[in-house]
């Protein structure tokens, strides 16, 4: 009897000392995203399968590939994301960096991690946090909501033309939305490396998806870390759509109404101011 | 019994006098001084704003760059010189600091603010900008201000000297200087500058020149002036 409730005893102690600190750990990261808790014990060793090659064994984004990949591997160290639903200068939220590695970044390196199921997507997502103290001084901000479509028709996309000449978009994006404005050659991101700006007439997809309302989204958060800035406190929704909606007349590989609207327009009012010009 | 109520309540005054004394705000000491350069600076280029007509016609002369401003015998423009170490720590003005956009380049150059106090960012152009504050500590951020938007409200949580830019027109160039202390100052065309109301004591004053880094050095601030002087190795390049 004795020798079982000190056999018993010593087994609690032992679950103490081994379990607790783990759970610490748990308790202190934490990633919730699709309805699933993440646990970054179990994805630091997804993390090292599957991430180390390219983000490196201590999340700076300098693994061994790194030096091949252009654009460069997040550095998880500084935790700026580029892709979120967030405004400027805050934390995104657990469920963008979730999305990011579901969808992959179009165009580049990082690709669709179907191998990964989501609660692996998860615990991944909670080991990522590890790397950067502003997971624990910080928290995500609220994300910009954004309202019901406007109706594609010719006013709005003149509108959004209006803007895109008034916003400076040009300047990088280019008059034609070519990504060869003036200042395009001039651009660099967080790492003083060099940045091209989207170029809207090559480019179906965007490096965070394609459709209007992930376009609507890029230029109201803002991409953290590059020279894109944030619309959100001076455009208004429905002048945001009217840009969304001029934007896809930029495209001639999306099929769009705005860009069939535009394109009848343009037909008969050959006169139209050109953009950049004053 | 009665004797030691009132050497009580004797000893409680004198307490609290002497809270009071040092609680009032001290007034007197300040910190002057001059910084200077030994060597040949880099030569300041002018800024080719052909790019942005509007902005470019404001300048005549031509605007040039302003990483290291000289003025006569040798002084330094635009250096934050500030109490680092021996200050007590000070709650955060109110009162808004205000930072200019005009003719395509920031007003002043070097911002001096403290950490959590209200920063106002302005723009006087006719054409957009975008504000784009490049910092380590804080959290970066990036935002569009076309012409006749409203100022852009911010702060700063922690103590940095934080560069910021315009992706636009990459020849806008400044800085924030995020400090904990409220006495700092920058120096001016002539390389002077005058920290005001330190309390007397000791002190560890900085200067930082955005091209040539920091430099410490002690001083002891009694209820006149005291005199600082740094020098810092110019290089050409």
């Amino acid at each position: 009897m004795k020798k079982n409730v000190i056999r018993s005893l010593i087994l609690w102690a032992f679950c103490l000392v081994v379990a607790l600190p783990g759970q610490v750990m748990a308790q202190d990261l934490g990633a919730h995203a699709d309805g699933k808790s993440g646990d970054a014990r179990n994805g630091k060793l997804l993390y090292q399968r599957f991430c180390v090659g390219c983000h490196g064994i201590e999340g700076n984004g300098l693994g061994e590939n790194a030096q091949w990949l252009d654009p460069r591997p997040r550095d998880f160290t500084t935790a700026l994301f580029r892709w979120r639903s967030t405004p400027t200068g805050t934390l995104p939220t657990d469920q963008d960096l979730y999305d990011t590695i579901t969808r992959g970044i179009v165009a580049t390196l990082m690709p669709t991690w179907k191998p990964l199921n989501p609660q692996q997507k998860v615990d991944v997502l909670a080991y990522i946090k590890t790397f950067s103290p502003r997971w624990k001084t910080q928290k995500p901000g609220t994300p910009i909501p954004i309202p019901a479509e406007t109706p594609e028709v010719i006013e709005s996309v003149l509108h959004g033309r209006e803007l895109y000449d008034k916003m400076a978009c040009w300047k990088c994006h280019g008059p034609d939305g070519r990504g060869d404005g003036p200042s395009a050659p001039t651009l660099t991101d967080d790492k003083n490396l060099p940045i091209r700006p989207y170029n809207f007439h090559d480019g179906t997809r965007f490096r965070c998806g394609e459709t209007n309302q992930d376009l609507y989204k890029i230029f109201m958060t803002g991409l953290d870390g590059t020279p894109m800035p944030s619309f959100a406190d001076i455009i208004q929704p429905n002048d945001a759509w009217d840009l969304v909606h001029f934007l896809r007349t930029l495209q001639p590989f999306v099929h769009s109404k705005s860009r069939e609207l535009w394109l009848q327009y343009a037909k008969t009012h050959p006169d139209i101011k050109t953009i950049g010009v004053e | 019994m009665r004797i030691r109520y009132f050497s009580c309540l004797a000893i409680v005054v004198l307490v609290a006098c002497a809270v009071l004394v040092s609680a009032r705000p001290p007034g007197g000491g300040t910190i002057t001084g001059k910084v200077t350069y030994t060597g040949t600076p880099a030569k300041m280029r002018p800024i080719d704003m052909s790019k942005e007509p509007t902005c470019a016609k404001e300048h005549n002369p031509q605007a040039k760059t302003e990483t290291v401003v000289t003025g006569p015998g040798n002084s330094l423009e635009y250096v934050v010189v500030y109490i680092s170490a021996g200050d007590k720590p000070s709650a955060p003005p109110s009162q808004p600091v205000r930072y200019d956009q005009k003719g395509c380049l920031y007003t002043p150059h070097v911002l001096p603010l403290q950490a959590n106090q209200p920063l106002q960012i302005y723009t006087d152009d006719p054409v957009a900008h975008n504000i784009h504050p490049m910092p380590k500590v804080n959290s970066e951020w990036n935002k569009s201000q076309p012409p006749g938007a409203p100022q852009i409200e911010a702060k700063w949580e922690k103590p940095e000297f934080i560069a910021v830019k315009c992706n636009i027109h990459p020849w806008m160039h400044g800085y924030f200087a995020v400090l904990s202390t409220p006495h700092y100052a920058v120096t001016d065309a002539e390389g002077n500058f005058t920290i005001k109301d330190v309390p007397p004591g000791k002190y560890t004053v900085t200067a930082w020149q955005e091209s040539y880094g920091t430099q410490n050095q002690e001083v002891t601030v009694s209820a006149g002036a005291a005199t600082v002087n740094f020098s810092y190795k110019a290089l050409p390049y």
